[in-house]
Formats: structure tokens, C-alpha cells, sequence
């Protein structure tokens, strides 16, 4: 249906694609994986007119092909859904649901209210039900994306291209996401759906391409493929290795130190609607991870120990020592270090170097009389670069232009340099390829048995159950149930989830 | 047909966004050295490097704002002020009334700076309250008249020379170094440009956000009354209703003509130099050639929408 042949695409310095031969049948579900770098984006691109080949052939229907623009493929019947969500906050989500096909009544005017009446109707769909004159802005990010699909599918799309589009999903969310694309399935519609979660792809997906440094390096059915297979050929790694390191790179063993005084402490923090009388204790060497859905309140509980979300009550110590309402400055400044969620709104300054990004929060250290040093910031650059494998033609590279894993990697050495004694991750190894992945946890638990206290965000249940110590469930704002020992297992954590809920 | 594409020869615009305005520069000034009688003589260059100075001050204030995603209105007003404020503190000493001035500059940067920060307010909104209320307190202040300087020190800074250069230019020079230094070599200018280039992230990082912002707007209004204190040294008189007059537009022109992005994070100090440069030969030219103010004005729209669109940031990667 959707096809290229022999493709290669040249950046300056790489080969982003190197004869890359790609077929999607109709009403196939074919997964596309590799590690970021591989090409995947690189050939997305391609397939839907961003990027020209500079060889090749691009076939579609039967015939040759070429999208000279985004809107040629889009009009062709081509869809894509990008990682991050490609809407108008601002807008109300009916208008961006008909954004330029709005209807229209008989005087030509926008017809507000069969609009209104018909994004309800198509939205109840997808599981929103959210009142579709809202700002799209103000709805939770898994029920942007919603809209963000029921949008590329209502263009009449005979393909519809998907880029990681659970990263940002709940569970439950997720199961609704995969009807719609059984249903897509059933009415003949080509797939193509990037992930890097492995459960999902073999719940989902008939074929499977793999690529690795721009070349394909198997193609097939999935179900042919073994799980363990398709990691040591995304990662080119040797399969004993594969089995040996698990499915997550965290060792699994417990390593904070019960009888120690708590390194953070939060009593009872609250903040109108959001948060209702958390409290939780983070040992030395602890990693105590933070459970539940999207909304629970775990990204505003991390947010509010740092100082960057307003509580109307509570307490957080560090080391024992009480910070008096939390600001950013003052946490920063008693150890704490949060990664945000959002990495690209809220982490990186994608137009600073590497360089200055990690350097960032600690200049006064790294100065005198207000003047820096740049043999200082050198030194600790290539520290953190070094320690956490920072993949960048050179301290002066733009932070935008690295890979997600890379850019998060970044963000780390700036908290890092900052000399924290408690870590707050929220979703550490969101959107980043399988590699940095294993990096990035390790890393947290290498810097767990160094005494730091790490509080993870995950809802990558896999990555949670592994990496932590000790979880606390959060529901609605409320803790609902803490897993220790024994206990943190994928089976207790939905069972604490769903017996806090009444759904 | 196939999707085989030939590598196209495209124009190589890459560097000009960076170094088109000193390219500008050096064909305007060729193309005076030939047609324009008289325009290589010192008296020329003096006139207009004088007459630039003050335009290039309150550039490189603005270019700091600009460098915050930010922008400042009120910088006429300020001159305004500093300028209104001069007679007033002549009396005691031409020390006192340049500090006068100054402290006005501090103070209106200082509102607009808590505004900004603090209040929330977008920045164009927040400095044009004191571009409306500024001006009319400067009035006020000076009564509606226009009053005669004849204080020598003062004047000297207006129109006296030092090594055969006038001393406003070595002014002008000077900060341009200081602020140049600012931005490349202290914790400051960088904590600037971070803001400038993602400011939740610079926030969440724990940086002190609203002081840098503060005094960002600080500096822009100080680096203004210091233009508008000077203004008043040169013209050797004050008129609270002229001084400055426009001026904000000047300076954002001569900030985006150099180069510097108004979506913040970027700081180009030598292109504002040359910015200013840039529109200030421009007018000299078609003065030269006896051409309309008005078509003046137009010439230096194309150009300003040039330099915008050269600059624009690809939205395709």
C-alpha cells in the first residue's frame, strides 16, 4: 500500500537512511522500531513529504509517488500523530478537532453547534469526555493526544502513521487507544506505529521493521519474532547480554538503608484540589517511587517539594532541616533536584549549548566577583559528559538538536552538578531509545547506592516495580497505599491503583 | 517519474541572518565613498557618530530585554525624564543631576521590572504604562517648558572632545564594551539569556528569575536616562516633550537589524552597534541625496522586513 524502496536520505556528517526498503500492507499494524538515531523519525519524514529522499522510490497505492509537502501526503490520505501533541492550546478542542474542515451552515458561517454537537459524538469515541468547548490546553495530556488521533483519523486517512503515541498515556487510556486501532485495523486502514514499549507492540502489532543506524536490519512478522531477538537486533547487542541485564537495567536490589534518618521528608503537603495531605519519607540510598494514573497528583507532589507548584499546607524537610514554604531557589539550594515531566517546556534550553544548559544552576559556583570561569564550567562539563555518556559533537552543540535520550542526559548533569542530596524524576526514560533508557536507570541506581534519595515517577509500571524501593500509590490527590518489600510487584501496585478508586 | 532529487544548488543563506548588517554597512559606505560628495570627510563621520550615540545607548538596553523574550517601550519616556530632571538638580552640582537622573532611570526600570516579573504582565503591556505616564510626569516635572542648560562640565560631556573624538562617542563605546562584557563573561548575562531561552526551565532549575528580570529592566532604563542625559548635554537644553521622542522604535530597530531574535535567548551586541549604524548611514544617504523624509521612512521599512525575514527561525528541521 505504503512503500519505499532502496531510500537514502543524507545529512550533513550522516547517513540517515542508508537503502532503506519499507513495505505497509492495508490493513496491517506494522511496528517500526530502533533506537533513536536509527532513522525512524528520518524515514516518518520521508513517507509523509517533510523530507525529500535524496534516492529511491516512494510508492503508494500501487503507483510511484512524491509528497512535496506535508499537506501532498495528508491530502494523498496519509496521517501522522507526532509524539508531542501537534495542537492550539488555546483553542477549544472542537475547533481543534475541525480545525480547517470546520462545518459551515447554510450563510457559510462556522456552525458552532452541530460542531460542538459532532466532536462530542466522535470524542465519546476515543473514551473524552471532556466538554469540548474547553480549551484543548487545559486537558490532560493523554486526552490531547485523544484528539490529537481522532483528528488525523477523520481525515478520511489511509494510513495512519503513529509516533510513540502511548508515551504519554495511562493504562486505561492505552486499551482505548488500541480499540480505536483494532477498529482501524477491521476497516482496512495501513498502520504504522513507532514505540518503544515492548508489551505493546506484541499486543498490537502483525509486522515487525527494525532499524539500526539508518539501515533495516530485519523485517517480518511479529509474532515470529522473539521478544529477546528483537532487542539484541534493535540494540545490536549479543542475546546472552540482552538476558543477562533483564528487561530494565535496574539491578532490583533493595538498597536503601532502613535504619537511616530520612534524607526528605514531606508531611501532609496540600494544595487546593490537587493534593490532599501527602506525606512520604525518602531514606539515603532510597528510591521510593511515586504510583498511579494520569491526574493522581504525582508530577504536582514532585513539583511542590521543589517549590514549583504553590501548596496551601504542608512541610518539607531536607536532612531534617524544614524549608519554610518551598521556593525553586531555596529547594535547589537545600539539595533537592527535580526533573520535570515536560523536558522540552520545562528542562532543557534548547538554544543554549550542552555546555551552558549543564552548567546553568551552579554559575555562582563557578565564578568569581560574578565573572565565570570557563576553565571551571569546562571542567565539570566534561565530568558530567563523560559520567553520563553525553552523545554530542561537542560541549557548543546546540541542546535542541541532540536525541531525546541525549537532551535528558543533559538535563541530569545540570541537576547533578548542582550537588543534590534528593532527586525528584518525573518520567526519566519518557520518549528516549531503548539504550539511553538502560543508561538513564542504571543511573539512578548508581547514584541510589551513592546515598542519594531518588523519588520516581514512572508510568511505565515495568520500569516503577523495578526501579523502586518502596512505592507510594497516589490517587486523586491522595495516597492510597504504600508497597514495600514483597509487595512491589506490577500484581499489588493495580491492585492498590483500582481498590483506592471506586470505578 | 521518480522521486530521484538532484542535489539543488540552494543559496547559501546561513551566515547572513549573523553577519548580513556589517555586509549592509560596508556596500552603503562604498557606494557613499563614490557617489556622495563629502561623505568620507571627519566632520561627516563626527556628525554622525554623535548623532547615533544616543540611539545606540538605548539599543543595547533594549537588546538585553529583547534577549529576555521581552521588550521595552517606556525607554523614550525615561530619557524624557533623566532630561527633565537635569535643570531641576543643576543647582546642586552637575553631579547631583546626573544622578538624579539616573535614580529616575533606576526607579522606572524598577517598576517595570516588578511589573514584568513579579506582577506577570507581558512586558509590552507593562512598559507602556510608563511610556504613556512617563513622558507626562517629565512634563509635569519640567512645567511644559523648555529650559537652557549652560552648565560647561555638562556641556563638555555633550560636545567636548577628548583625543580629537567626541566624548559622547567614547561614552556610547564604552558601555557597548561593558554591556558586551555583561553578556558574555558574567553569571549575570548568562542567567539573562537562559531566561530569555526557556524561562519555566530556568525558573525549575533554581535560578533567581524575577531578579535577573528586574534587573534587566533595571539596566535598560539606566543604559536610557544616561541617552536622554547626554541628549540634554548636546542640544544644551531640556524639553521634556521632544527628548527621546520615538526613540524605542529606533533601538528595537537597530536590535533586530543586528541580528538579535525577539523570541529571546540571543543577545548580539555588536550587531546592535551595527544596527544602528546600519539605519543611521541609511538616513544620512538619502538625506545626502535629498530624498523625503517619507521615503526615508519606507527605505527603512524594506529594510527592517528584510532583516526579520533573513533572521526568521526555520520551522522544518
Amino acid at each position: 500500500m505504503l512503500e519505499v524502496l532502496d531510500v537514502s536520505k543524507i545529512f550533513p556528517g550522516v547517513r540517515a537512511l542508508d537503502q532503506v526498503s519499507f513495505r505497509l500492507q492495508a490493513g496491517e499494524v506494522h511496528a517500526l522500531v530502533g533506537e533513536n538515531g536509527a532513522g525512524k523519525s528520518t524515514l516518518i519524514k520521508v513517507l509523509t513529504g517533510v523530507y525529500q529522499p535524496d534516492s529511491g522510490e516512494l510508492r503508494y497505492d500501487g503507483r510511484t509517488a512524491q509528497f512535496g509537502t506535508p499537506m501532498d501526503a495528508q491530502h494523498a490520505g496519509i496521517s501522522t500523530i507526532y509524539q508531542e501533541v501537534n495542537l492550539i492550546p488555546l483553542m477549544s478542542v472542537a475547533h481543534n478537532l475541525f480545525l480547517g474542515r470546520e462545518p459551515r451552515n447554510r450563510l457559510g458561517l462556522l456552525d458552532e453547534n452541530r460542531m460542538h454537537r459532532d466532536a462530542r459524538e466522535i470524542l465519546a469515541g476515543y473514551g473524552v469526555t471532556a466538554d469540548v468547548r474547553r480549551r484543548l490546553g487545559t486537558l490532560a495530556l493523554g486526552e490531547q493526544q485523544m484528539v490529537a488521533l481522532a483528528r488525523a483519523v477523520m481525515i478520511d486517512a489511509k494510513v495512519v502513521i503513529m509516533d510513540e503515541p502511548t508515551s504519554s498515556l495511562e493504562p486505561r487510556e492505552v486499551e482505548t487507544l488500541f480499540g480505536v486501532i483494532r477498529e482501524l485495523h477491521g476497516r482496512g486502514i495501513g498502520i504504522i506505529y513507532v514505540s518503544h514499549r515492548l508489551d505493546e507492540l506484541y499486543q498490537i502489532c502483525d509486522a515487525v521493521t527494525i532499524l539500526r543506524d539508518g539501515k533495516v536490519v530485519h523485517t517480518g512478522k511479529l509474532a515470529d519474532l522473539e521478544r529477546i531477538r528483537l532487542v539484541s537486533l534493535m540494540l545490536g547487542r549479543e542475546m546472552s547480554e540482552v538476558r543477562r541485564e533483564g528487561a530494565t537495567a535496574f539491578s532490583g536490589a533493595a538498597t536503601g538503608d532502613t535504619g537511616a534518618a530520612p534524607v526528605l521528608r514531606a508531611s501532609g503537603l496540600t494544595s487546593r484540589r490537587k493534593l490532599h495531605d501527602i506525606s512520604f519519607e525518602v531514606r539515603p540510598g532510597e528510591v521510593v517511587g511515586l504510583g498511579g494514573l494520569l491526574g493522581a497528583g504525582r508530577s504536582e507532589t514532585i513539583k511542590a517539594i521543589g517549590g514549583a507548584y504553590p501548596l496551601d499546607s504542608g512541610d518539607v524537610q531536607v536532612n531534617g532541616v524544614d524549608l519554610k514554604k518551598p521556593t525553586t531557589v531555596r529547594a535547589v539550594r537545600a539539595g533537592i533536584a527535580v526533573q520535570p515531566e515536560d523536558r522540552k517546556a520545562e528542562g532543557i534550553i534548547a538554544g543554549l549549548s550542552v555546555r551552558e544548559n549543564i552548567a546553568l544552576a551552579v554559575l555562582p559556583q563557578l565564578s568569581r566577583l560574578g565573572l565565570v570561569s570557563e576553565s571551571k564550567i569546562d571542567a565539570i562539563v566534561e565530568k558530567y559528559m563523560t559520567r553520563l555518556r553525553i552523545k554530542a559533537s561537542s560541549p557548543h552543540q546546540l541542546v535542541g538538536d541532540l536525541s531525546g535520550g541525549n537532551q535528558q542526559k543533559v538535563l541530569l548533569a545540570r541537576l547533578l552538578a548542582t550537588g543534590p542530596k534528593v532527586l525528584l524524576l518525573d518520567e526519566p526514560t519518557r520518549g528516549i531509545d531503548v539504550g539511553a533508557k538502560a543508561e538513564v536507570q542504571s543511573l539512578i541506581d548508581e547514584l541510589a547506592a551513592e546515598g542519594l534519595g531518588v523519588v520516581l515517577v514512572s508510568s511505565d509500571a515495568e520500569e516503577l516495580i523495578e526501579g523502586a524501593d518502596r512505592v507510594v500509590v497516589l490517587r486523586d490527590g491522595v495516597v492510597v497505599g504504600v508497597l514495600t518489600g514483597a509487595q512491589v510487584t506490577t500484581e499489588d501496585l493495580m491492585s492498590a491503583i483500582a481498590a483506592g478508586g471506586n470505578e | 517519474m521518480t522521486t530521484q532529487v538532484a542535489a539543488r544548488p540552494a543559496l547559501n543563506l546561513k551566515g547572513l541572518p549573523q553577519y548580513g548588517v556589517y555586509l549592509a554597512i560596508l556596500l552603503l559606505v562604498l557606494y557613499n565613498i563614490f557617489f556622495t560628495p563629502y561623505f568620507l570627510t571627519w566632520s561627516n563621520v563626527r556628525i554622525q557618530l554623535i548623532q547615533v550615540a544616543p540611539i545606540v545607548i538605548v539599543a543595547l538596553g533594549m537588546a538585553l530585554v529583547i534577549g529576555t523574550e521581552g521588550i521595552d517601550l517606556s525607554v523614550g519616556s525615561v530619557m524624557a525624564l533623566a532630561a527633565a530632571l537635569i535643570p531641576l538638580y543643576l543647582g546642586y552640582g552637575v553631579v547631583a543631576a546626573i544622578l538624579a537622573s539616573l535614580v529616575a532611570g533606576v526607579a522606572v526600570g524598577f517598576i517595570n521590572g516588578v511589573l514584568v516579573a513579579r506582577v506577570g504582565l507581558q512586558p509590552i503591556v507593562a512598559t507602556l504604562a510608563l511610556f504613556v505616564g512617563g513622558r507626562g510626569l517629565a512634563v509635569v516635572i519640567s512645567e511644559g517648558k523648555l529650559k537652557d542648560v549652560r552648565n560647561p562640565d555638562l556641556i563638555y560631556l555633550g560636545s567636548g572632545d577628548l583625543f580629537g573624538i567626541p566624548v559622547l562617542v567614547w561614552i556610547a563605546a564604552a558601555l557597548v564594551l561593558v554591556v558586551a562584557f555583561l553578556v558574555r563573561r558574567t553569571v549575570f548575562g548568562r542567567r539573562l539569556l537562559a531566561v530569555g531561552g526557556n524561562r519555566p526551565a530556568t525558573e525549575l532549575a533554581g535560578l533567581p528569575v524575577k531578579r535577573v528580570l528586574i534587573t534587566v529592566y533595571v539596566l535598560c532604563a539606566v543604559l536610557a536616562s544616561i541617552a536622554g542625559l547626554l541628549s540634554v548635554a548636546r542640544i544644551q537644553s531640556s524639553d521634556a516633550s521632544a527628548v527621546g521622542l520615538l526613540i524605542e522604535l529606533s533601538a528595537i530597530t537597530a536590535v533586530v537589524v543586528g541580528g538579535t531574535p525577539l523570541t529571546g535567548g540571543k543577545v548580539r551586541v555588536l550587531g546592535t552597534v551595527a544596527g544602528a549604524l546600519l539605519m543611521q548611514l541609511v538616513i544620512a544617504t538619502m538625506i545626502k541625496h535629498n530624498l523625503q523624509p517619507s521615503t526615508t521612512e519606507m527605505v527603512q521599512a524594506v529594510i527592517i522586513l528584510i532583516a526579520v525575514y533573513v533572521a526568521r527561525e526555520r520551522k522544518t528541521r
